[in-house]
């Protein structure tokens, strides 16, 4: 279990851990001013499967995934991303941020947010054509939103403006996805939708590492589970890692005595 | 006013307030959905401490030491406000009301201890400009336009307007795409692989010379203005930024010609001598145009959607 | 020697007046300066300010039409007063009917009132009115040439405003930190707004005169940002403010009546901001010297930290900053290898790692796991005893790995 810190990347290359996982993060610290929000975290997230991060609010569940991709600085720490640094490597990872932290009333339509998803592809001048306008139409249809395309973003619903960052996504068509939050605050048909084209990436081989906060549906819907709180709790398969042991110690006093009699009965 | 006159009275200043109020209106539209607008307010302002200093080192009046003065002290306070932003813990407003104030308050000083009596260099044309002094002497009709000895004599503004409008337009057109994208989501562009920070600055640097060349021509009261009021009344004619960018482009010409005609004939028509200032009008026309649509624009308010639940 | 003159109120009556008019308005300044930057709205007084310019001159044309003297400034100011509230208007009118956000509605306001005023104000040189040469100095400000009446209207203006703020001050201080708590609390919000805004204007009205429409700003948001520095404490911020505006607007007056083409409102502006340069730089807690300080020594610890955990765990350290700390601690050589107090110091620190991760599992001690960060000593949390008890739990010390 205290395996925490690797300063040293270069070890686990020879355990060849570096290079067959599409995201490894070693020794990553992240500090928000003088309190660090992640601290010395290290993640090999398995391929071609779904992994949950879990953790208490304000745990450094979303800043992991941030730092991870450059978003945010990390005060130290090294990652990988299909064995390459990030910046090769961008083309494979698909990223979905919290839905609340862009501005909806932006002046667009939604298949154009999903035509966002192909500027790797069609870069700083190329026309757009029409194959990319029917690649970015079955993106929608596969997350259920073909009939809203010509809709302006601020009039979709919290579900819809998720499933249209989830088909943006989709339309990268890459081989690691991250999505950060994307069961909060919508829908139950959204969670089922989102769930079903999830499991479908999985089917066709992609990765997917999701930022999650419904202890409840762990089960159902993950693989591995990457449990957080300021450090590394565990990490690993779901029927192992996700106990009220490594619960108890990811949440501490954070959860209520009766939600972990609750969490016994789903962990069993 | 299709007469003789038309070609070297008004033609130039007309052309020159209209490229002016495009150049500024266009990168203005992101800086709209950045919550940036203001930085164009700091830039104007910013702009007499550096015109002031570039004087101070040449001793002279011309354009390009003072453009190049008025583009350096933008960047310096642009740069100002994001150190004393990230530094001090200073929400961005305050930032930018302590340094354009600051900079605007040495330029006056500067000012006023330097002998500028013998050259045309004062706050209020810093303010107002001088549009309708940009006159086509050599002009004597519409043919003078295909004459190239006469060409030679338009006023030095309007080519280097032009150029600055096409400058803008071109980084506007290049840059379309990751503009966009990192505009509506920030986290997103930056996990595609676009430079954010480097593209922000590079916006920023735009609008900044977009509004020394505007300003060396009408001032600055033109500047802020259409930095603001043409895409603020584009963004409630549309849904849609390409649609906005259009709009924006023609609140701007609207505003430079109908704000120009009305300066000029305006004061006649109801008796006095005089024509007011150009700029002045100018701007007051962009905030009728901007009254319109926030009142009767289809796009008015924001969309309300249901939130939460789909 | 002028300007200790100055300094001493020995320039005559009228720069003394000045002077102390101009104090009195910097310290209301300041004061209500604070309620709006902490409110998020410093740059609403931008447009404020410049909105008064058409008021000034629709005032000049009405009082001259009608035979008056068009530089009453009383009459000026009360038309630059009205002329502002259309503008504060325009500005909520734009910000809450429509979807332009507050900054987008300050800068339309400001550009086009201001536009608008210009044209005015050729219209007035136009008209070839006598004596309209005064207007201009609404722009920057000037107190060269000032009346004794004028100088009184500041003055009386000044004060009018302090007392105002005395006031209502715990009103204004609550809601300005705290809205939806004074909500709660049954206070008048909206009104208390209103007000916070009326002497906004009242500020900007008042100062017109010395510091002119584009500067009086600074007087506004200058002192407040200043004062942020010192204190953590609302009823201080308020006060150190007030003390920054009133001195900085009295050494720009002093200074600007010490020497010609020295004009008053920049030399002010310039005071304020000389204050809050050296705020920026040496305030204790706030400014950038401590926190450079503060943020190194917290790398340092990090560093430290993740370096001696991977001692105790024998992986090697590739990080230049973490070895070099290290070293210069006295905990590594440089070859990477734990020295003696190294190896101590390391298996205490994987040692409290265990420890936190006991804690953690534990009921009992919720709260106190959650204080965990990487860096926080066990020690701050738990008592010796406690600690103890733990230790029992992982057994005894083991032999590090080097």
């Amino acid at each position: 279990m205290l395996d925490l810190i690797c300063e040293n990347g270069d070890v686990q290359t020879q355990d060849g851990l570096w290079a067959d996982s599409p995201l490894a993060i070693r020794g990553l610290t992240v500090t928000y001013g003088q309190k660090p929000a992640v601290f010395s975290v290290d993640m090999t997230v398995a391929a071609g499967q779904m992994t949950a991060i879990i953790g208490p609010n304000g745990a450094g569940k979303s800043t992991l995934l941030k730092a991870a991709l450059g978003i945010i600085p990390s005060v130290s720490g090294r990652v990988k991303v299909f064995g390459a640094d990030l910046a090769q490597q961008r083309a494979r990872i698909a990223y979905v941020p919290q839905r609340a932290s862009v501005d909806w009333d932006f002046p667009t339509r939604v298949i154009d947010v999903v035509l966002m998803g192909l500027y790797r592809e069609v870069g700083l001048m190329a026309r757009i054509r029409g194959q990319h306008r029917a690649r970015a139409q079955a993106c929608l249809e596969r997350v259920g939103m073909q009939d809203f395309a010509n809709r302006q973003i601020g009039q979709l619903s919290g579900g819809q403006q998720q499933r249209v960052f989830l088909a943006r996504a989709l339309a990268q068509a890459a081989d690691l996805y991250l999505l950060d939050e994307p069961f909060a605050g919508v829908d139950a048909a959204t969670e089922k939708a989102i769930i079903s084209v999830l499991k479908s990436l999985r089917e066709a081989g992609k990765t997917v590492v999701v930022v999650h906060h419904d202890l409840a549906t762990v089960r159902d819907y993950f693989d591995n589970v990457f449990l957080i709180n300021t450090r590394k709790i565990a990490e690993g398969p779901v029927e192992t890692t996700f106990t009220a042991d490594t619960l108890q110690e990811a949440y501490g006093g954070r959860l209520a005595a009766t939600q972990v009699d609750q969490l016994q009965a789903v962990v069993g | 006013m299709i007469g003789a006159e038309f070609v070297p009275l008004s033609l130039p200043p007309l052309l020159i307030g209209t490229f002016a109020a495009v150049a500024c209106a266009l990168p203005g539209n992101f800086l709209l959905l950045r919550r940036q607008a203001l930085i164009g307010d700091a830039i104007s302002h910013v702009v007499l401490p550096g015109i002031v200093v570039a004087f101070l080192l040449t001793g002279a009046i011309s354009t390009w030491p003072m453009m190049l003065g008025a583009a350096g002290a933008s960047v310096v306070a642009v740069a100002l406000i994001e150190a004393i932003r990230r530094l001090g813990r200073i929400e961005p407003g305050a930032a930018m009301g302590v340094v354009f104030t600051t900079m605007f308050a040495a330029g006056v000083l500067l000012l006023e201890q330097t002998d500028t009596s013998t050259v045309h260099l004062d706050v209020e044309h810093a303010l107002y400009g001088n549009l309708e002094s940009l006159i086509w002497l050599d002009a004597i009709g519409w043919s003078s336009l295909w004459d190239p000895v006469a060409l030679a004599g338009l006023p030095p503004e309007l080519p280097r307007m032009a150029l600055a409008l096409l400058g803008v337009g071109l980084f506007v057109t290049v840059f379309w795409r990751p503009l966009k994208i990192s505009t509506f989501d920030e986290g997103f562009a930056q996990a595609v692989g676009i430079a954010t920070g480097p593209l922000g600055l590079a916006l920023v640097v735009t609008a900044a010379i977009a509004a020394v060349a505007a300003f060396d021509a009408v001032g600055s009261i033109i500047v802020i203005a259409m930095f603001i009021c043409p895409p603020a009344s584009a963004r409630m004619m549309t849904d849609q930024l390409e649609v906005q960018v259009g709009w924006s482009a023609i609140f701007a010409t609207l505003s430079a010609i109908l704000g120009y005609v009305l300066a000029g004939y305006g004061p006649l028509l109801i008796g006095l001598n005089d024509a007011v200032s150009a700029a002045g009008m100018i701007a007051t026309v962009s905030g009728v145009i901007l009254a319109i649509c926030a009142r009767f624009g289809p796009c008015r308010t924001r969309a309300g959607a249901p939130s939460g639940i789909s | 020697m002028v300007l200790l003159d100055a300094l001493l109120l020995q320039l005559g009556y009228n720069a003394t007046l000045v002077s102390l008019g101009a104090a009195l308005l910097g310290a209301a300044a300041g004061i209500t300066g604070t309620f709006l930057f902490l409110r998020k709205r410093a740059l609403v007084s931008d447009a404020v300010s410049h909105a008064t310019l058409p008021g000034v001159c629709v005032a000049f044309l009405l009082m001259a039409a009608f035979g008056g003297d068009g530089r009453n400034l009383a009459g000026l100011l009360l038309g630059s007063a009205l002329s502002a509230w259309a503008g504060l208007c325009c500005l909520n009118w734009l910000t809450q009917r429509t979807r332009l956000a507050e900054d987008a509605a300050i800068g339309a306001v400001l550009s086009v009132f201001f536009g608008f005023g210009v044209v005015l104000l050729t219209v007035i040189q136009t008209l070839g009115v006598g004596r309209q040469a005064g207007l201009e100095g609404f722009l920057l400000g000037s107190t060269a040439g000032m009346l004794f009446s004028d100088a009184l209207v500041i003055a009386a203006g000044g004060a009018g405003a302090l007392v105002v703020i005395l006031f209502a001050r715990r009103a204004l201080t609550l809601v300005a930190f705290d809205p939806d708590y004074a909500t709660a609390q049954g206070l008048p919000v909206a009104r208390i707004d209103m007000l916070m805004m009326g002497l906004v204007m009242a500020v900007t009205v008042v100062g017109l005169k010395i510091v002119g429409l584009i500067l009086i700003v600074a007087l506004l948001i200058i002192p407040a940002v200043t004062a942020r520095f010192w204190t953590e404490r609302s009823e201080r911020v308020v006060l150190l403010a007030g003390v920054f505006g009133a001195v900085a607007a009295y050494f720009g007056a002093a200074l600007s009546a010490s020497a010609p083409n020295l004009p008053t409102g920049p030399l002010i502006v310039l005071v304020s901001f000389a204050l809050f340069a050296l705020s920026l730089m040496f305030a204790p807690g706030r400014g950038v010297l401590a926190a450079v300080v503060r943020q190194r020594r917290f790398q340092r610890r990090v560093h430290l930290r993740q370096g001696l955990l991977a001692l105790a765990q024998g992986q090697p350290i590739y990080e230049a900053l973490t070895l070099r700390l290290l070293r210069r601690s006295g905990l590594a050589r440089a070859d990477g290898v734990a020295t003696e107090s190294g190896k101590a110091r390391a298996a205490k620190a994987l040692r409290d790692e265990a420890r936190w991760e006991v804690l953690r599992r534990d009921h009992a001690h919720g709260p106190a796991a959650a204080l965990y960060d990487g860096l926080r000593a066990i020690e701050t949390v738990l008592t010796a005893d406690q600690i103890a008890e733990i230790d029992r739990k992982i057994g005894g010390p083991k032999e590090v790995r080097t």
